[in-house]
């Protein structure tokens, strides 16, 4: 979607201000929305790009004004309500009001350690070949889905090389949705500044981003 | 964008819209102490826009145009001109241009980068015109903008937004509804909406009007 | 999205928006364990994970042993995950690792425009800044501007290149090698890469910065 997130080459956000000595997690809060989070992924059933259409669906003014765990957490609360596994009223009251639904599985404390070593590989098996190969030129599609999409509004309608071709990958813009993995060939393609920017772009500079292959026709 | 509308806030007490008050005031009297600006200039200038200049103004061109040809053809080729002959005052200067809507063609007009509106005809925008919502949604999907005014075109109806991105102001000049033939000017601008004038809505039908 | 945690900078209701936050975790965290959904142990493991096991010193490591051992380094830039699997870090967030060489001509800097995307078993949870909307909007179309943020200035002739973490590639920098470090350890080695040069917004230390 066209939304709040995609911030590539937006403009009066200021000077980038790290902090000195920063914590991993500036309250205890964070520390849990981060822990849930990541903990009810099994039993909530939903998958990575969900949970990131999740995070920029709503009005840009809010996803700007709000801390990155907010945001976590604002997709957490929507996720578990959405699948009916908690209600409005169970969160008011601060307390589970009915019986919970049936789970496929529950993240016990010694499973932590091997779940996180395992992760979530994206990679798949194809029997299909790569369009592109590396050197090839072509062009970001203008595409402009209202639903989850990776291709960033910087690059959409410009001209990049084929940098490498990674391999096949879980397709985020069909599985966000629900529509299945739909694994598609995964590609770095460079774009040189002036390119994405105009002339007054440095040409010492190029960006790359990675797209799969329905982001990306022949120039 | 409709931070005005504090009673939304939870946690306001008041206490956001007193604020902008606050800094309202002060900044008003300083700059009344230096001598920058004047007071009774300042209530004019409200006055003119809260009292005098308003959709009013509009709805008596498009009623002239309905009834009167030559005037209806002048409008199109030259709004600044044929407009200025009915003397409504207020900011001038920008160069108005009237849209014809036909049963073909349905004109929309939107200000995606602020909030770009033709003042001496209508007024000033309301925080709709001037939201994220109508901003962002007209240039993309009008349909969808229409909808929310409950306004559904045939398929076959052509949309044409304008984005006023320049200097050129737009004023819709929306369909005359049947059943009103020989009505009074004054009596036609009745049924001229402000929503019709900017292309989210249509002139009302004779039966609308009590 | 830049430390709105931070409520000594805001104006004055801002502590009851903080307790609200909390209260509402709190509140959650309740209902899911009521109902057996998460368990507190395992997020107290999840907790401590990242908060004290994983981290920058991981990545260090990595670098640290690329300087020393040129088939190590060979083998990280042809195929990272692998490589850095023999060291023992693997896992989210990190499941498809891409090394990035910087050299004299070439400097590599990593962000995520979208989200915060960032190779968690090397280098632990991103910093705030790198989640912020100054560092993404502004690393793909100015960054020797960002750069600049960072008091870093590069040779006009070193190209940049940024990469956009779009996919689930992850991208770690390996710093070039400070000056007058021969012979030094891995583990003093380690010590004089910092996180900012592994995700290319900053240098490896030189041994004069170490004290």
């Amino acid at each position: 979607m066209n939304g709040g997130q995609d911030l590539g080459g937006t403009d009066g956000h200021g000077p980038v201000q790290p902090e000195p000595n920063e914590p991993v997690f500036h309250a205890e809060w964070e520390k849990r929305a981060f822990a849930i989070t990541l903990a009810m992924g099994m039993p909530g059933g939903w998958n990575i790009d969900m949970s990131r259409f999740a995070r920029e669906n709503r009005p840009p003014g809010e996803y700007l004004a709000m801390s990155y765990y907010q945001i976590w957490f604002a997709a957490l609360e929507h996720m578990t309500k959405e699948r009916g596994l908690v209600a409005d009223d169970e969160i008011a009251a601060g307390r589970s009001l009915r019986p919970p639904k049936p789970v496929k599985r529950v993240l016990s404390p010694a499973d932590v350690a091997e779940t996180l070593h395992r992760g979530g590989p994206t990679e798949r098996e194809t029997n299909t070949k790569a369009i592109f190969k590396p050197g090839d030129a072509v062009r970001a599609k203008n595409i402009n889905p209202p639903t989850h999409t990776r291709l960033p509004r910087y690059v959409r309608g410009r001209i990049g090389t084929i940098e490498r071709v990674i391999g096949c990958h879980v397709f985020p813009d069909s599985n966000a949705q629900g529509a299945g993995e739909n694994p598609q060939w995964l590609y770095t393609v460079r774009f040189d500044s002036r390119e994405l920017w105009g002339d007054d772009g440095d040409p010492s500079v190029a960006v790359s981003i990675d797209a799969w292959e329905p982001y990306l026709v022949p120039a | 964008m409709a931070h005005d509308h504090d009673h939304h806030h939870d946690h306001d007490h008041g206490s956001e819209l007193s604020e902008m008050q606050l800094r309202t005031r002060a900044l008003e009297t300083i700059l009344l102490e230096k001598g920058y600006i004047d007071p009774a200039a300042i209530d004019v200038l409200i006055e003119t826009y809260e009292k005098k200049i308003g959709p009013r103004n509009g709805a008596q061109v498009v009623a002239k145009a309905w009834v009167d040809p030559i005037f209806r053809k002048w409008l199109f080729e030259d709004g600044t001109a044929a407009i200025a002959t009915l003397d409504f005052g207020g900011r001038s200067g920008n160069h108005l241009v009237a849209l014809e809507n036909t049963p073909s063609v349905h004109n929309m007009v939107v200000c995606t980068l602020c909030s770009c509106y033709p003042w001496a005809v209508l007024g000033l925008p309301p925080l709709w015109y001037k939201s994220a919502p109508y901003r962002s949604r007209t240039v993309a999907d009008p349909r969808s903008v229409l909808r929310d005014f409950g306004l559904e075109l045939p398929k076959d109806t052509e949309i044409r937004v304008w984005d006023s991105t320049a200097e050129l102001r737009y004023m819709v000049v929306p369909m005359r509804p049947p059943g009103t033939d020989g009505w009074s000017k004054e009596k036609l601008a009745e049924l001229v909406t402000r929503d019709s004038m900017i292309g989210t809505g249509l002139a009302k039908q004779p039966r609308d009007l009590k | 999205m830049s430390g709105h945690d931070h409520d000594h900078h805001h104006h004055g209701h801002d502590h009851s928006e903080l307790t609200e936050t909390e209260l509402r975790v709190r509140a959650l965290e309740t209902v899911l364990t009521e109902k057996g959904y998460v368990v507190p142990a395992a997020l107290d493991v999840l907790i401590e994970t990242y908060e004290k096991k994983v981290g920058p010193r991981n990545g260090a490591r990595v670098v640290a042993k690329a300087w020393v051992d040129s088939t190590y380094r060979a083998r990280l830039l042809k195929d990272a995950t692998p490589a850095i699997g023999e060291i023992g870090y693997a896992g989210r967030q990190g499941e498809h690792i891409v090394a990035l060489e910087n050299t004299p001509k070439r400097h590599n800097m990593v962000v995520c425009t979208l989200c915060s995307c960032y190779p968690w078993p090397v280098l632990g949870l991103p910093p705030v800044w790198y989640k912020s909307a100054p560092y993404r909007s502004r690393a793909v179309a100015d960054p020797r501007g960002v750069l600049a943020d960072f008091g870093v200035r590069l040779p006009k002739d070193t190209d940049i290149r940024v990469w956009d973490s779009t996919a689930e590639i992850r991208y770690l920098v390996i710093p070039m090698r400070p000056a007058g470090t021969d012979g030094w350890s891995e583990e003093k080695l380690a010590d004089l890469v910092t996180r900012d040069s592994m995700i290319g917004t900053g240098l490896a230390k030189r041994p004069e910065d170490l004290k």
